[in-house]
Protein backbone atom coordinates (compact mmCIF):
# COMPACT_ATOMS: atom_id res chain seq x y z
CA UNK A 1 0.00 0.00 0.00
CA UNK A 2 1.56 3.31 -1.56
CA UNK A 3 0.20 6.63 0.48
CA UNK A 4 0.70 10.40 -0.19
CA UNK A 5 0.87 12.42 2.21
CA UNK A 6 -2.30 14.74 3.32
CA UNK A 7 -5.54 14.23 2.48
CA UNK A 8 -6.09 16.42 -0.43
CA UNK A 9 -3.16 14.84 -2.22
CA UNK A 10 -4.76 11.49 -1.80
CA UNK A 11 -7.60 12.71 -3.00
CA UNK A 12 -6.13 14.13 -6.07
CA UNK A 13 -4.39 11.35 -6.60
CA UNK A 14 -7.49 9.16 -6.51
CA UNK A 15 -9.67 11.67 -9.28
CA UNK A 16 -6.31 11.61 -11.15
CA UNK A 17 -5.64 7.59 -11.23
CA UNK A 18 -9.46 6.28 -11.14
CA UNK A 19 -11.69 9.47 -12.37
CA UNK A 20 -11.56 9.29 -15.79
CA UNK A 21 -11.88 5.36 -16.04
CA UNK A 22 -14.79 5.12 -13.29
CA UNK A 23 -16.48 8.16 -14.91
CA UNK A 24 -16.63 6.67 -18.69
CA UNK A 25 -17.74 2.97 -17.02
CA UNK A 26 -20.58 4.67 -15.00
CA UNK A 27 -21.94 6.64 -17.38
CA UNK A 28 -21.58 4.47 -20.60
CA UNK A 29 -22.55 0.98 -19.08
CA UNK A 30 -23.45 1.53 -15.51
CA UNK A 31 -26.10 4.19 -15.70
CA UNK A 32 -27.45 3.13 -19.25
CA UNK A 33 -27.60 -0.49 -18.00
CA UNK A 34 -29.94 0.47 -14.89
CA UNK A 35 -31.52 3.20 -17.04
CA UNK A 36 -32.43 0.71 -19.33
CA UNK A 37 -34.30 -1.37 -16.20
CA UNK A 38 -36.23 1.73 -15.56
CA UNK A 39 -37.19 2.00 -19.32
CA UNK A 40 -38.70 -1.45 -19.47
CA UNK A 41 -41.92 -0.29 -17.16
CA UNK A 42 -42.47 2.62 -19.42
CA UNK A 43 -44.41 2.82 -22.78
CA UNK A 44 -41.58 5.07 -24.25
CA UNK A 45 -42.19 5.29 -28.19
CA UNK A 46 -38.74 6.80 -29.05
CA UNK A 47 -40.04 10.19 -30.19
CA UNK A 48 -42.54 11.87 -27.67
CA UNK A 49 -40.70 13.77 -24.63
CA UNK A 50 -43.14 12.21 -22.25
CA UNK A 51 -43.77 8.77 -21.63
CA UNK A 52 -45.55 7.09 -18.21
CA UNK A 53 -45.18 4.07 -16.51
CA UNK A 54 -47.09 1.03 -17.08
CA UNK A 55 -45.93 -1.67 -14.68
CA UNK A 56 -45.28 -5.20 -15.72
CA UNK A 57 -47.02 -4.71 -19.15
CA UNK A 58 -44.01 -4.65 -21.27
CA UNK A 59 -43.12 -7.82 -19.72
CA UNK A 60 -45.67 -9.64 -20.30
CA UNK A 61 -45.68 -7.91 -24.15
CA UNK A 62 -42.83 -9.97 -24.23
CA UNK A 63 -44.32 -13.61 -23.33
CA UNK A 64 -46.52 -12.67 -25.78
CA UNK A 65 -44.61 -11.85 -28.73
CA UNK A 66 -44.16 -15.20 -30.82
CA UNK A 67 -42.44 -13.63 -33.12
CA UNK A 68 -39.43 -13.04 -30.41
CA UNK A 69 -39.63 -16.62 -28.91
CA UNK A 70 -39.50 -17.80 -32.49
CA UNK A 71 -36.02 -15.61 -33.20
CA UNK A 72 -34.94 -17.06 -30.01
CA UNK A 73 -35.31 -20.12 -30.58
CA UNK A 74 -33.81 -20.20 -33.88
CA UNK A 75 -30.72 -18.69 -32.20
CA UNK A 76 -30.82 -20.93 -29.81
CA UNK A 77 -30.23 -23.78 -33.27
CA UNK A 78 -27.46 -21.36 -34.32
CA UNK A 79 -25.28 -21.44 -30.95
CA UNK A 80 -25.99 -24.98 -30.60
CA UNK A 81 -24.57 -25.29 -34.34
CA UNK A 82 -22.30 -22.84 -34.46
CA UNK A 83 -20.60 -23.55 -30.25
CA UNK A 84 -19.40 -27.48 -31.49
CA UNK A 85 -18.70 -26.57 -35.00
CA UNK A 86 -16.04 -24.09 -34.46
CA UNK A 87 -14.66 -25.24 -31.57
CA UNK A 88 -14.28 -28.93 -33.11
CA UNK A 89 -12.94 -27.16 -36.28
CA UNK A 90 -10.36 -24.41 -34.40
CA UNK A 91 -9.56 -27.40 -31.71
CA UNK A 92 -8.14 -29.68 -34.90
CA UNK A 93 -6.53 -26.95 -36.42
CA UNK A 94 -4.60 -26.00 -33.00
CA UNK A 95 -3.76 -30.04 -32.60
CA UNK A 96 -2.34 -30.31 -36.26
CA UNK A 97 -0.46 -26.67 -36.08
CA UNK A 98 1.12 -27.11 -32.48
CA UNK A 99 4.04 -30.08 -33.26
CA UNK A 100 6.09 -28.51 -35.40
CA UNK A 101 4.49 -28.82 -39.16
CA UNK A 102 6.63 -27.59 -41.65
CA UNK A 103 5.56 -23.74 -42.51
CA UNK A 104 3.21 -23.83 -39.78
CA UNK A 105 3.33 -20.19 -38.65
CA UNK A 106 2.12 -19.20 -42.39
CA UNK A 107 -1.07 -21.57 -42.01
CA UNK A 108 -1.52 -20.13 -38.46
CA UNK A 109 -1.47 -16.85 -39.81
CA UNK A 110 -3.98 -18.06 -42.36
CA UNK A 111 -6.72 -19.74 -40.61
CA UNK A 112 -6.82 -16.35 -38.35
CA UNK A 113 -7.71 -13.89 -41.08
CA UNK A 114 -11.53 -13.45 -41.27
CA UNK A 115 -11.06 -12.23 -37.76
CA UNK A 116 -9.07 -9.17 -39.10
CA UNK A 117 -12.14 -8.00 -40.91
CA UNK A 118 -15.62 -7.22 -39.28
CA UNK A 119 -18.74 -8.83 -39.80
CA UNK A 120 -20.72 -6.60 -41.98
CA UNK A 121 -17.84 -6.97 -44.53
CA UNK A 122 -17.94 -11.11 -44.13
CA UNK A 123 -20.95 -11.20 -44.40
CA UNK A 124 -21.10 -9.05 -47.54
CA UNK A 125 -18.01 -10.93 -49.09
CA UNK A 126 -20.01 -14.54 -48.34
CA UNK A 127 -23.33 -12.97 -50.21
CA UNK A 128 -21.39 -12.83 -53.08
CA UNK A 129 -19.67 -16.14 -53.23
CA UNK A 130 -23.04 -18.05 -52.33
CA UNK A 131 -25.40 -15.84 -54.98
CA UNK A 132 -22.23 -16.05 -57.33
CA UNK A 133 -19.62 -17.55 -57.52
CA UNK A 134 -21.05 -21.10 -55.80
CA UNK A 135 -24.50 -21.00 -58.19
CA UNK A 136 -22.13 -20.49 -61.23
CA UNK A 137 -20.32 -23.79 -60.12
CA UNK A 138 -23.21 -25.60 -59.56
CA UNK A 139 -24.87 -24.76 -62.68
CA UNK A 140 -21.41 -25.25 -65.02
CA UNK A 141 -21.07 -28.80 -63.33
CA UNK A 142 -24.51 -29.53 -62.65
CA UNK A 143 -24.10 -29.96 -58.78
CA UNK A 144 -28.19 -29.33 -57.68
CA UNK A 145 -27.15 -28.57 -54.28
CA UNK A 146 -25.56 -25.62 -55.85
CA UNK A 147 -27.03 -24.69 -58.86
CA UNK A 148 -29.64 -22.21 -57.02
CA UNK A 149 -28.69 -19.53 -54.23
CA UNK A 150 -28.91 -20.82 -50.36
CA UNK A 151 -29.95 -17.58 -49.74
CA UNK A 152 -32.92 -17.54 -51.62
CA UNK A 153 -33.90 -21.10 -49.35
CA UNK A 154 -34.93 -20.40 -45.69
CA UNK A 155 -33.25 -23.82 -45.05
CA UNK A 156 -29.96 -23.26 -46.71
CA UNK A 157 -29.64 -20.00 -45.48
CA UNK A 158 -29.87 -20.71 -42.11
CA UNK A 159 -26.93 -23.24 -43.05
CA UNK A 160 -25.09 -20.25 -44.63
CA UNK A 161 -24.83 -18.26 -41.96
CA UNK A 162 -23.21 -21.20 -39.78
CA UNK A 163 -20.70 -21.69 -42.40
CA UNK A 164 -20.16 -18.03 -42.44
CA UNK A 165 -20.18 -17.83 -38.52
CA UNK A 166 -17.81 -21.55 -38.32
CA UNK A 167 -15.52 -19.86 -41.24
CA UNK A 168 -15.02 -16.42 -39.01
CA UNK A 169 -14.13 -17.78 -35.45
CA UNK A 170 -12.64 -21.38 -36.15
CA UNK A 171 -9.41 -19.10 -36.44
CA UNK A 172 -9.49 -16.97 -33.45
CA UNK A 173 -10.56 -20.02 -31.51
CA UNK A 174 -7.85 -21.89 -32.58
CA UNK A 175 -5.05 -19.23 -31.39
CA UNK A 176 -6.15 -19.66 -28.28
CA UNK A 177 -6.47 -23.66 -28.35
CA UNK A 178 -2.38 -23.40 -29.25
CA UNK A 179 -2.20 -21.36 -26.28
CA UNK A 180 -3.38 -23.99 -24.32
CA UNK A 181 -1.65 -26.68 -25.76
CA UNK A 182 1.78 -25.46 -25.07
CA UNK A 183 0.86 -25.58 -21.94
CA UNK A 184 0.57 -28.66 -21.37
CA UNK A 185 3.65 -29.82 -20.48
CA UNK A 186 5.90 -32.15 -22.98
CA UNK A 187 7.65 -34.08 -20.21
CA UNK A 188 4.75 -36.16 -18.90
CA UNK A 189 3.54 -36.61 -22.60
CA UNK A 190 6.52 -38.21 -22.67
CA UNK A 191 6.73 -39.92 -19.96
CA UNK A 192 3.17 -41.15 -21.05
CA UNK A 193 4.51 -42.49 -24.42
CA UNK A 194 7.57 -44.59 -22.67
CA UNK A 195 5.07 -46.00 -20.47
CA UNK A 196 3.40 -47.05 -23.59
CA UNK A 197 0.19 -44.81 -23.64
CA UNK A 198 -1.32 -44.78 -27.11
CA UNK A 199 -2.07 -41.40 -29.46
CA UNK A 200 -5.62 -41.42 -28.10
CA UNK A 201 -4.98 -42.50 -24.77
CA UNK A 202 -2.25 -39.66 -24.42
CA UNK A 203 -5.06 -37.23 -26.28
CA UNK A 204 -8.38 -38.51 -24.16
CA UNK A 205 -6.79 -38.84 -20.62
CA UNK A 206 -4.12 -36.28 -20.25
CA UNK A 207 -4.15 -33.55 -23.17
CA UNK A 208 -8.20 -33.12 -23.09
CA UNK A 209 -8.17 -32.69 -19.27
CA UNK A 210 -5.62 -30.64 -19.42
CA UNK A 211 -7.15 -28.41 -21.76
CA UNK A 212 -10.22 -27.67 -19.64
CA UNK A 213 -9.62 -24.00 -18.92
CA UNK A 214 -9.05 -23.09 -22.82
CA UNK A 215 -12.04 -24.74 -23.34
CA UNK A 216 -14.67 -22.97 -20.87
CA UNK A 217 -12.85 -19.70 -22.38
CA UNK A 218 -13.64 -21.06 -26.03
CA UNK A 219 -17.02 -21.59 -25.52
CA UNK A 220 -17.59 -18.75 -23.33
CA UNK A 221 -16.84 -16.84 -26.55
CA UNK A 222 -18.57 -18.58 -28.83
CA UNK A 223 -21.84 -19.05 -26.61
CA UNK A 224 -21.46 -15.17 -26.17
CA UNK A 225 -20.41 -14.27 -29.81
CA UNK A 226 -23.42 -16.34 -31.08
CA UNK A 227 -26.64 -15.09 -28.77
CA UNK A 228 -25.24 -11.75 -29.87
CA UNK A 229 -24.80 -12.46 -33.88
CA UNK A 230 -26.25 -9.24 -35.04
CA UNK A 231 -23.87 -7.71 -38.15
CA UNK A 232 -23.27 -10.85 -40.18
CA UNK A 233 -26.70 -11.67 -39.82
CA UNK A 234 -27.58 -8.35 -41.42
CA UNK A 235 -25.18 -8.30 -44.17
CA UNK A 236 -25.51 -12.02 -45.36
CA UNK A 237 -29.13 -12.48 -45.10
CA UNK A 238 -30.58 -9.19 -44.01
CA UNK A 239 -32.59 -11.80 -41.71
CA UNK A 240 -34.35 -13.32 -44.90
CA UNK A 241 -35.92 -15.16 -47.01
CA UNK A 242 -38.72 -14.28 -45.46
CA UNK A 243 -37.68 -13.68 -42.12
CA UNK A 244 -36.61 -17.16 -41.67
CA UNK A 245 -32.47 -16.29 -40.82
CA UNK A 246 -33.87 -13.29 -37.83
CA UNK A 247 -32.05 -14.28 -34.85
CA UNK A 248 -32.82 -12.64 -31.63
CA UNK A 249 -30.52 -9.66 -31.26
CA UNK A 250 -31.97 -8.37 -35.00
CA UNK A 251 -35.31 -9.11 -33.64
CA UNK A 252 -35.00 -6.46 -30.42
CA UNK A 253 -33.11 -3.78 -32.60
CA UNK A 254 -36.16 -3.97 -35.78
CA UNK A 255 -38.66 -3.78 -32.33
CA UNK A 256 -37.39 -0.73 -30.82
CA UNK A 257 -35.81 1.22 -33.83
CA UNK A 258 -38.26 0.33 -36.34
CA UNK A 259 -41.49 -0.05 -34.69
CA UNK A 260 -40.90 2.45 -31.77
CA UNK A 261 -41.40 0.43 -29.55
CA UNK A 262 -38.56 1.24 -27.08
CA UNK A 263 -40.10 -0.31 -24.01
CA UNK A 264 -40.75 -3.70 -25.46
CA UNK A 265 -37.72 -3.81 -27.15
CA UNK A 266 -35.35 -2.92 -24.15
CA UNK A 267 -37.81 -5.49 -22.12
CA UNK A 268 -36.29 -8.19 -24.53
CA UNK A 269 -33.14 -6.99 -24.44
CA UNK A 270 -33.05 -7.67 -20.68
CA UNK A 271 -34.84 -10.92 -20.92
CA UNK A 272 -32.17 -12.32 -23.91
CA UNK A 273 -29.49 -10.73 -21.71
CA UNK A 274 -30.91 -13.02 -18.95
CA UNK A 275 -31.13 -15.75 -20.42
CA UNK A 276 -27.87 -15.61 -21.87
CA UNK A 277 -26.17 -15.04 -18.18
CA UNK A 278 -27.77 -18.11 -16.92
CA UNK A 279 -26.72 -20.25 -20.05
CA UNK A 280 -22.71 -18.85 -19.65
CA UNK A 281 -22.87 -18.71 -16.18
CA UNK A 282 -23.79 -22.00 -16.02
CA UNK A 283 -21.48 -23.36 -18.47
CA UNK A 284 -18.70 -21.65 -16.57
CA UNK A 285 -19.51 -23.18 -13.33
CA UNK A 286 -19.93 -27.06 -14.73
CA UNK A 287 -16.73 -26.95 -16.27
CA UNK A 288 -14.87 -25.23 -13.66
CA UNK A 289 -15.74 -28.62 -12.00
CA UNK A 290 -13.99 -30.62 -15.07
CA UNK A 291 -10.54 -29.05 -14.09
CA UNK A 292 -7.57 -30.64 -13.22
CA UNK A 293 -3.91 -29.92 -12.46
CA UNK A 294 -0.93 -31.07 -14.15
CA UNK B 1 8.55 -46.76 -40.55
CA UNK B 2 10.12 -43.68 -40.96
CA UNK B 3 8.60 -43.65 -44.30
CA UNK B 4 5.01 -44.09 -43.06
CA UNK B 5 5.29 -40.92 -40.92
CA UNK B 6 6.68 -38.93 -43.86
CA UNK B 7 3.78 -39.88 -45.61
CA UNK B 8 1.55 -39.01 -42.82
CA UNK B 9 3.16 -35.52 -42.44
CA UNK B 10 2.74 -35.06 -46.36
CA UNK B 11 -0.86 -35.88 -46.08
CA UNK B 12 -1.56 -33.52 -43.00
CA UNK B 13 0.22 -30.92 -44.97
CA UNK B 14 -1.66 -31.11 -47.98
CA UNK B 15 -4.76 -31.07 -46.27
CA UNK B 16 -4.08 -27.79 -44.61
CA UNK B 17 -2.79 -26.38 -47.66
CA UNK B 18 -6.58 -27.79 -48.72
CA UNK B 19 -8.20 -26.37 -45.71
CA UNK B 20 -5.87 -23.19 -46.34
CA UNK B 21 -7.26 -22.15 -49.49
CA UNK B 22 -11.01 -23.01 -48.15
CA UNK B 23 -10.34 -20.24 -45.64
CA UNK B 24 -8.66 -17.76 -47.92
CA UNK B 25 -11.21 -18.19 -51.66
CA UNK B 26 -13.36 -15.38 -50.51
CA UNK B 27 -10.99 -12.82 -50.25
CA UNK B 28 -9.69 -14.20 -53.80
CA UNK B 29 -12.82 -14.07 -55.35
CA UNK B 30 -13.35 -10.85 -54.22
CA UNK B 31 -9.95 -9.57 -55.27
CA UNK B 32 -10.60 -11.33 -59.08
CA UNK B 33 -13.63 -9.93 -59.29
CA UNK B 34 -12.92 -6.44 -58.31
CA UNK B 35 -10.89 -5.32 -61.49
CA UNK B 36 -13.60 -7.17 -63.64
CA UNK B 37 -16.53 -5.47 -65.62
CA UNK B 38 -20.23 -6.09 -64.60
CA UNK B 39 -20.86 -8.20 -67.71
CA UNK B 40 -17.72 -10.19 -66.94
CA UNK B 41 -18.66 -10.74 -62.93
CA UNK B 42 -22.34 -11.97 -64.11
CA UNK B 43 -21.37 -13.95 -67.17
CA UNK B 44 -18.22 -15.96 -65.16
CA UNK B 45 -16.97 -15.13 -61.62
CA UNK B 46 -14.33 -17.01 -61.30
CA UNK B 47 -12.20 -15.92 -64.30
CA UNK B 48 -9.21 -13.45 -64.38
CA UNK B 49 -9.99 -10.04 -65.43
CA UNK B 50 -9.63 -9.40 -69.67
CA UNK B 51 -8.43 -6.17 -69.31
CA UNK B 52 -6.99 -5.18 -66.45
CA UNK B 53 -8.89 -2.02 -65.22
CA UNK B 54 -8.94 0.65 -61.86
CA UNK B 55 -12.15 2.00 -62.67
CA UNK B 56 -13.95 0.16 -60.32
CA UNK B 57 -11.63 1.38 -57.61
CA UNK B 58 -11.64 4.55 -58.46
CA UNK B 59 -15.65 4.73 -58.46
CA UNK B 60 -15.88 3.17 -55.07
CA UNK B 61 -13.17 5.42 -54.13
CA UNK B 62 -15.09 7.95 -54.81
CA UNK B 63 -18.82 6.87 -54.05
CA UNK B 64 -17.86 5.74 -50.79
CA UNK B 65 -16.13 8.90 -49.32
CA UNK B 66 -13.35 6.57 -48.78
CA UNK B 67 -10.65 9.34 -47.21
CA UNK B 68 -13.10 10.96 -45.28
CA UNK B 69 -14.38 8.03 -43.95
CA UNK B 70 -10.98 6.41 -43.51
CA UNK B 71 -9.58 8.95 -41.60
CA UNK B 72 -12.48 8.84 -39.33
CA UNK B 73 -11.55 5.47 -38.52
CA UNK B 74 -8.48 6.06 -37.67
CA UNK B 75 -9.12 9.04 -35.58
CA UNK B 76 -11.57 6.96 -33.48
CA UNK B 77 -9.56 4.10 -33.33
CA UNK B 78 -6.30 5.38 -32.39
CA UNK B 79 -7.57 7.27 -29.87
CA UNK B 80 -9.74 5.67 -28.56
CA UNK B 81 -7.20 2.55 -27.81
CA UNK B 82 -4.73 4.85 -26.24
CA UNK B 83 -6.92 6.48 -24.14
CA UNK B 84 -8.75 2.81 -23.05
CA UNK B 85 -4.85 1.76 -22.42
CA UNK B 86 -3.65 5.04 -20.69
CA UNK B 87 -7.11 5.16 -18.23
CA UNK B 88 -7.16 1.70 -17.40
CA UNK B 89 -3.39 1.31 -16.61
CA UNK B 90 -3.54 3.93 -14.19
CA UNK B 91 -7.06 2.45 -12.65
CA UNK B 92 -5.84 -0.97 -12.57
CA UNK B 93 -2.90 0.01 -10.80
CA UNK B 94 -4.10 2.55 -8.33
CA UNK B 95 -6.54 -0.61 -7.70
CA UNK B 96 -4.10 -3.12 -6.64
CA UNK B 97 -1.63 -0.62 -4.77
CA UNK B 98 -4.66 0.61 -2.72
CA UNK B 99 -6.35 -2.54 -1.92
CA UNK B 100 -9.39 -0.83 0.36
CA UNK B 101 -13.19 -2.51 0.40
CA UNK B 102 -14.14 0.60 -2.26
CA UNK B 103 -11.73 -0.31 -4.51
CA UNK B 104 -11.98 -3.78 -4.48
CA UNK B 105 -15.63 -3.65 -4.86
CA UNK B 106 -15.51 -1.21 -7.85
CA UNK B 107 -13.42 -3.91 -9.80
CA UNK B 108 -15.34 -6.44 -8.97
CA UNK B 109 -18.23 -4.12 -10.37
CA UNK B 110 -16.13 -3.48 -13.37
CA UNK B 111 -15.33 -7.34 -13.82
CA UNK B 112 -19.25 -8.60 -13.54
CA UNK B 113 -20.46 -5.99 -15.85
CA UNK B 114 -18.53 -7.55 -18.59
CA UNK B 115 -21.06 -9.90 -19.43
CA UNK B 116 -23.71 -7.49 -20.19
CA UNK B 117 -23.93 -7.23 -23.51
CA UNK B 118 -24.09 -4.16 -26.01
CA UNK B 119 -27.59 -5.26 -27.06
CA UNK B 120 -28.96 -4.80 -23.56
CA UNK B 121 -27.55 -1.03 -23.46
CA UNK B 122 -28.08 0.06 -26.63
CA UNK B 123 -31.43 1.65 -26.86
CA UNK B 124 -31.15 3.58 -23.40
CA UNK B 125 -28.04 4.84 -24.70
CA UNK B 126 -29.38 6.22 -27.64
CA UNK B 127 -32.21 8.06 -25.51
CA UNK B 128 -29.53 9.38 -23.15
CA UNK B 129 -27.12 10.72 -25.30
CA UNK B 130 -29.85 12.01 -27.50
CA UNK B 131 -31.44 13.96 -25.31
CA UNK B 132 -27.99 15.48 -24.61
CA UNK B 133 -27.29 16.35 -28.44
CA UNK B 134 -24.27 14.28 -28.02
CA UNK B 135 -24.95 11.82 -30.78
CA UNK B 136 -23.56 12.51 -34.47
CA UNK B 137 -20.45 12.93 -33.12
CA UNK B 138 -16.81 11.47 -33.55
CA UNK B 139 -15.82 12.45 -30.24
CA UNK B 140 -18.77 10.67 -28.34
CA UNK B 141 -18.23 7.82 -29.89
CA UNK B 142 -14.42 7.68 -28.92
CA UNK B 143 -15.37 8.71 -25.19
CA UNK B 144 -18.06 5.34 -25.80
CA UNK B 145 -15.29 3.21 -26.62
CA UNK B 146 -13.34 4.46 -23.63
CA UNK B 147 -16.52 3.68 -21.18
CA UNK B 148 -17.04 -0.12 -22.94
CA UNK B 149 -13.25 -0.92 -23.29
CA UNK B 150 -12.11 0.14 -19.76
CA UNK B 151 -13.24 -3.39 -18.15
CA UNK B 152 -11.89 -5.71 -20.32
CA UNK B 153 -8.48 -3.31 -19.88
CA UNK B 154 -8.35 -2.80 -16.03
CA UNK B 155 -9.16 -6.43 -15.68
CA UNK B 156 -5.68 -7.72 -17.67
CA UNK B 157 -3.95 -4.65 -16.80
CA UNK B 158 -4.87 -5.78 -12.93
CA UNK B 159 -3.35 -9.49 -13.39
CA UNK B 160 -0.46 -7.67 -14.82
CA UNK B 161 0.25 -5.08 -12.36
CA UNK B 162 0.06 -7.57 -9.50
CA UNK B 163 3.57 -9.00 -11.02
CA UNK B 164 5.16 -5.62 -10.52
CA UNK B 165 7.11 -5.19 -7.54
CA UNK B 166 5.63 -2.48 -5.51
CA UNK B 167 9.31 -2.01 -4.16
CA UNK B 168 10.23 -0.73 -7.53
CA UNK B 169 7.49 1.69 -6.85
CA UNK B 170 8.85 2.49 -3.33
CA UNK B 171 12.26 3.08 -4.14
CA UNK B 172 11.32 6.14 -6.92
CA UNK B 173 9.12 7.45 -4.47
CA UNK B 174 11.85 7.71 -1.87
CA UNK B 175 14.22 9.24 -4.39
CA UNK B 176 11.48 11.74 -4.92
CA UNK B 177 9.18 10.63 -7.91
CA UNK B 178 5.20 11.80 -6.94
CA UNK B 179 2.79 9.19 -7.73
CA UNK B 180 2.32 10.02 -10.82
CA UNK B 181 5.61 10.63 -11.82
CA UNK B 182 6.48 6.91 -10.87
CA UNK B 183 3.44 5.50 -12.65
CA UNK B 184 4.34 6.93 -16.05
CA UNK B 185 8.13 6.35 -15.67
CA UNK B 186 8.40 3.23 -13.78
CA UNK B 187 5.31 1.48 -13.96
CA UNK B 188 3.65 2.24 -17.43
CA UNK B 189 6.69 1.48 -19.20
CA UNK B 190 7.54 -1.75 -17.56
CA UNK B 191 3.76 -2.44 -18.35
CA UNK B 192 4.19 -1.63 -22.73
CA UNK B 193 3.90 -6.27 -23.47
CA UNK B 194 0.37 -6.18 -21.74
CA UNK B 195 -0.33 -2.45 -23.51
CA UNK B 196 0.50 -4.27 -26.88
CA UNK B 197 -1.59 -6.97 -26.14
CA UNK B 198 -5.17 -4.79 -25.34
CA UNK B 199 -4.36 -2.66 -27.96
CA UNK B 200 -4.54 -5.28 -31.00
CA UNK B 201 -7.40 -7.01 -29.18
CA UNK B 202 -8.86 -2.82 -29.20
CA UNK B 203 -8.00 -2.43 -32.35
CA UNK B 204 -9.47 -5.69 -34.01
CA UNK B 205 -13.04 -4.42 -31.90
CA UNK B 206 -13.28 -0.93 -33.45
CA UNK B 207 -11.89 -0.72 -36.49
CA UNK B 208 -14.43 -3.32 -37.34
CA UNK B 209 -17.32 -2.51 -35.18
CA UNK B 210 -20.55 -1.82 -36.96
CA UNK B 211 -23.70 -1.74 -34.60
CA UNK B 212 -22.20 1.32 -31.88
CA UNK B 213 -21.02 3.09 -34.91
CA UNK B 214 -24.52 2.72 -36.74
CA UNK B 215 -26.25 4.15 -33.69
CA UNK B 216 -24.22 7.17 -33.22
CA UNK B 217 -23.13 8.34 -36.44
CA UNK B 218 -25.79 9.85 -38.76
CA UNK B 219 -24.66 12.24 -40.91
CA UNK B 220 -22.01 10.87 -44.03
CA UNK B 221 -19.49 12.91 -43.53
CA UNK B 222 -18.72 11.01 -40.07
CA UNK B 223 -18.81 7.79 -41.61
CA UNK B 224 -16.04 5.08 -40.73
CA UNK B 225 -15.57 2.80 -43.07
CA UNK B 226 -17.50 -0.38 -42.05
CA UNK B 227 -20.70 2.36 -42.31
CA UNK B 228 -20.05 3.46 -45.78
CA UNK B 229 -18.87 0.36 -46.89
CA UNK B 230 -22.58 -0.96 -46.10
CA UNK B 231 -24.32 2.15 -47.15
CA UNK B 232 -22.41 1.77 -50.75
CA UNK B 233 -23.26 -1.76 -50.84
CA UNK B 234 -26.94 -0.94 -50.49
CA UNK B 235 -27.48 2.03 -53.01
CA UNK B 236 -25.39 -0.34 -55.59
CA UNK B 237 -26.20 -3.72 -54.88
CA UNK B 238 -26.67 -4.18 -58.70
CA UNK B 239 -23.12 -2.96 -59.52
CA UNK B 240 -20.79 -5.16 -58.69
CA UNK B 241 -17.47 -4.34 -59.74
CA UNK B 242 -17.23 -1.25 -57.85
CA UNK B 243 -19.08 -3.28 -54.84
CA UNK B 244 -15.86 -5.90 -54.96
CA UNK B 245 -13.32 -2.84 -55.67
CA UNK B 246 -15.37 -0.94 -52.21
CA UNK B 247 -14.98 -4.22 -50.04
CA UNK B 248 -11.50 -4.29 -51.40
CA UNK B 249 -10.31 -0.84 -50.08
CA UNK B 250 -11.97 -1.43 -46.80
CA UNK B 251 -10.33 -4.79 -46.05
CA UNK B 252 -6.65 -3.31 -47.29
CA UNK B 253 -5.51 -1.13 -44.35
CA UNK B 254 -5.79 -4.08 -41.82
CA UNK B 255 -4.57 -6.55 -44.01
CA UNK B 256 -1.24 -4.47 -44.82
CA UNK B 257 -1.25 -4.03 -40.74
CA UNK B 258 -1.38 -7.71 -40.38
CA UNK B 259 1.48 -8.62 -42.91
CA UNK B 260 3.66 -6.24 -40.55
CA UNK B 261 2.69 -7.09 -37.52
CA UNK B 262 1.08 -10.79 -38.02
CA UNK B 263 3.16 -12.45 -34.87
CA UNK B 264 2.36 -9.51 -32.82
CA UNK B 265 -1.17 -10.04 -33.49
CA UNK B 266 -1.74 -13.47 -32.98
CA UNK B 267 0.47 -13.68 -29.88
CA UNK B 268 -2.09 -10.71 -28.62
CA UNK B 269 -4.93 -12.49 -28.89
CA UNK B 270 -3.22 -15.49 -27.15
CA UNK B 271 -2.10 -13.50 -24.16
CA UNK B 272 -5.17 -11.94 -23.91
CA UNK B 273 -7.34 -15.19 -23.87
CA UNK B 274 -5.30 -16.46 -21.07
CA UNK B 275 -7.02 -15.42 -18.21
Amino acid sequence: MIKEKGKWNRIRTRLLFTGPTLFAFLTVMMVPFLYGIYLTFTNWDGISTTHSLVGFQNYSAVFKDIVFWKTFGLTLKYVAFTVILVNAVAFLLAYSLSRGIKGQNVFRAGFFIPNLVGGIVLGLIWQFIFSNVLVYVGQKTGIPILSTSWLADPDKAFWSLVIVTVWQYAGYMMVIYIAGLMSVPNDILEAASIDGASGWTRMSRMILPLMVPSFIVCIFLTLQRGFMVYDVNLSLTKGGPFKSTEMVSMHVYEKAFLSRDYGLGQAEALVLFLLVAAITLLQVYFSKKLEVEA
Amino acid sequence: MVGTRASSSLLKGLMLTVLLFLFIFPFLFLLINSFKENTEITSNPLAFAQKFSMENYTTAFEKMGYLSSFTNSLIITVLAVLLISLVSAMTAHYFVRNQTKFNQYTFLLMVASMIIPFQAIMIPLVKIYGSLDMLDNVWSLIYMYVGFGCSLAVFIYHGFVKGVPAELEEAAMIDGCTRTQTFFRIVFPVLMPTTATISILNVLWIWNDFLLPSLVLISPENRTLPLSTFSFYGTYSVDYGPLMAGLVLTILPIMVVYLFAQRYIIQGVMQGSIK
